[in-house]
Parts: C-alpha cells; structure tokens; sequence
C-alpha cells in the first residue's frame, strides 16, 4: 500500500495556516463558514419579519422557532421566555455544525501544509462539534450560565448554600458531591457531542474505505439523524440543568 | 506480546466491553417508555423527552469507552 492511500484519522484538528501567531485549524475554517451562513440567514429573516410582504423561508423559520418553543416550555414553564434565545441558539448552531460536517468536500478536499520541513496533506474542512475545543466550550458556556441563572433567581446565599451545608457532616458530603457533580457536567457534555460526532466520521471514513459505492449511503442518513439527536440532547439538557438549578430548596 | 498487537486488542476490549452496560441500560429505558406509551398515549411528547435524556445519560457512558477506545487507538 501507498504511503498517501492510507486511512487519514486524525483525533484533533489540524494547523491549516498562522493568522497573526494564532493557528488556524481546519475546523475553525468550517466554523467561520458556518457562522457567516448562520449570520446571514438571521439578517435575512429579520429583514423578513419587518417586510410588508413575507416569503415562505419566513413561515418555515417561523415553524422551526415554534416547534423549538414548544419543546422547551414543559420543562420551563413560565421562565421559557427568558431562556430560550439560549437555548434555541445552542440547539441552531449545534445542529448546523453537525449537518455542515456531513457536507460532501469536508475531509476529501485536502489543503497542502508544510510541517516539520516536509509537505504533508491534511483536510481542509473538519466538522466543527468533532473538535474536543469547541465542545468543551459550549460544555463550559452551558454549565457555567446555569451557575450565573442559580444566582440570579436564588441569591448569592442560597447558591453557596446548596453547595456548602455546615449543619451535619451528611449534608456537607452531599455539598461537596453537588460541586464534583457540577464539574462531571462539564467532561459528559464535551465528550458526549465529540464522542458522538467524531465516532459518526470515524464510521463514513471506514465504511467508504472498506466498500467505495452505495453502503455509505444508510450511514449517511443515520449521522444526519445522530447530528440532531446530538443537538437536541444537548440543548434539552441544559434546559433540565438550567431549570434545576434555579428551583428554589424545599 | 508485541506493543501493536496488545494495543488493538485493548481498544476492541475497551469498546467491546464498554458498550455492553449501556447497551442494556438503553434496552431497558426503551422497553418501558413504550410500556407507558401503551398505558398513557395522550403523555407521548413528555414521555419521549424523558426517554430521550435518559438514553443519553446511559449513552454518555458508552461514549467515554469509545473515547478511551479511540485514545488508545490514536494517540
């Protein structure tokens, strides 16, 4: 076998170029791609709604945010309205970042790179939730906004107070249980959409090899479903976090 | 035995292994939200949101061992 027809996995994101001293990663590249789309759909259904005359990408938008709502509102209740830019957002870009990553061209376009003295090919495109920095980012952003929401709506006192109970030696225990527990959020939440997303390339990439026509096809559609699952997953559990964590002790 | 051959056998036993808990745990969780589907039709959006944390916490665990697979496997 050739050297340049071997499996390409690779568990991190690679250097494409430097930006100023920062490495550029070829998923950061898909992500910006995904955030000027995602930007420019919401300037466009903005520009929609305060239109006299509304297309269907209005209604259809509209239909989505809907369904999204009444997802979240069960587990909210009155508080939905309050959280849900939030929510919807993390479900939006999530979702965009998985199904971007399914795009035909993201892993076979390859960028030539030098590295260490010697040209090597790597891919240009990567999903962006299959990077363990982005997902540990919105792991981070998630569990520490419910903190700041338990503030919020309980006070300093009782936030500190869930966490540390000087009453008996039981309840300082559990307080220090509920502060690992907080943490352990963090690494399930990043490693469950890396995990999940990066298995599902891992999959295509050794389906593809094994049998080059047609087989790929059903795994296709079942990362489609597994990316909205993901999305859906995530956003749903920090609802359930976010509604725990402001619910007042009895 | 050779360091190659005792790395891909710890990554087939990892993943092997690893999978089989949250394989029943899963079974388990979708067995009785179907059971209390047939019980309470009208409950079928909140039953699902339930069934559906509940796989991903039990789910949650068969991806660390993918992780620690793939850890072994590439790095």
């Amino acid at each position: 076998m050739k050297e340049d027809q071997k499996l390409h996995i690779s568990i991190k994101a690679e250097k494409i170029f430097e930006f100023l001293g920062l490495p550029i990663t070829n998923s950061l590249l898909l992500s910006l791609v995904v955030f000027l789309i995602f930007t420019f759909l919401a300037l466009f259904y903005y520009s929609q709604s305060k239109a006299k005359k509304k297309g269907s990408f209005y209604y259809f938008v509209n239909f989505i945010v809907k369904s999204l709502y009444r997802l979240f509102y069960p587990v909210l209740r009155e508080k939905a309205d309050y959280f849900f830019p939030l929510l919807a957002s993390f479900f939006l870009f999530i979702l965009f970042q998985n199904w971007f990553g399914l795009l035909p061209g993201v892993g076979s376009i390859l960028a030539k790179v030098k590295e260490y003295n010697q040209f090597v090919y790597i891919p240009l495109f990567r999903a962006n939730t299959a990077d363990l920095n982005t997902t540990l980012a919105l792991a981070i952003i998630s569990v520490f906004l419910s903190q700041v929401f338990a503030i919020k709506y309980l006070g300093f006192r009782a936030y500190i107070g869930k966490f540390y109970r000087l009453r008996d030696p039981i309840s300082f225990f559990i307080g220090t249980l509920e502060i690992i527990s907080e943490i352990s959020k963090v690494i399930s939440f990043a490693f469950r959409l890396f995990g999940n997303i990066f298995a599902g390339e891992v999959l295509l990439t050794i389906i593809a090899f094994l049998i080059p026509v047609l087989v790929s096809f059903p795994f296709l559609i079942l990362e489609v479903f597994v990316g909205f699952i993901q999305a859906l997953v995530f956003s749903m559990l920090t609802t359930v976090f976010i509604s725990v964590a402001i619910a007042k002790n009895h | 035995m050779l360091e190659e051959a005792a790395k891909l056998l710890a990554t087939a036993l990892a993943i092997g292994i690893g999978t089989l808990g949250p394989g029943i745990g899963i079974g388990m969780i979708g067995s009785k939200a179907v059971e209390a589907l047939g019980r309470n039709p009208e409950a079928e959006s909140a039953i699902r949101t339930t069934m559906i944390l509940a796989i991903a916490f039990a789910e949650a665990l068969a991806i660390y061992a993918l992780v620690v697979a793939l850890i072994i496997k590439f790095v």
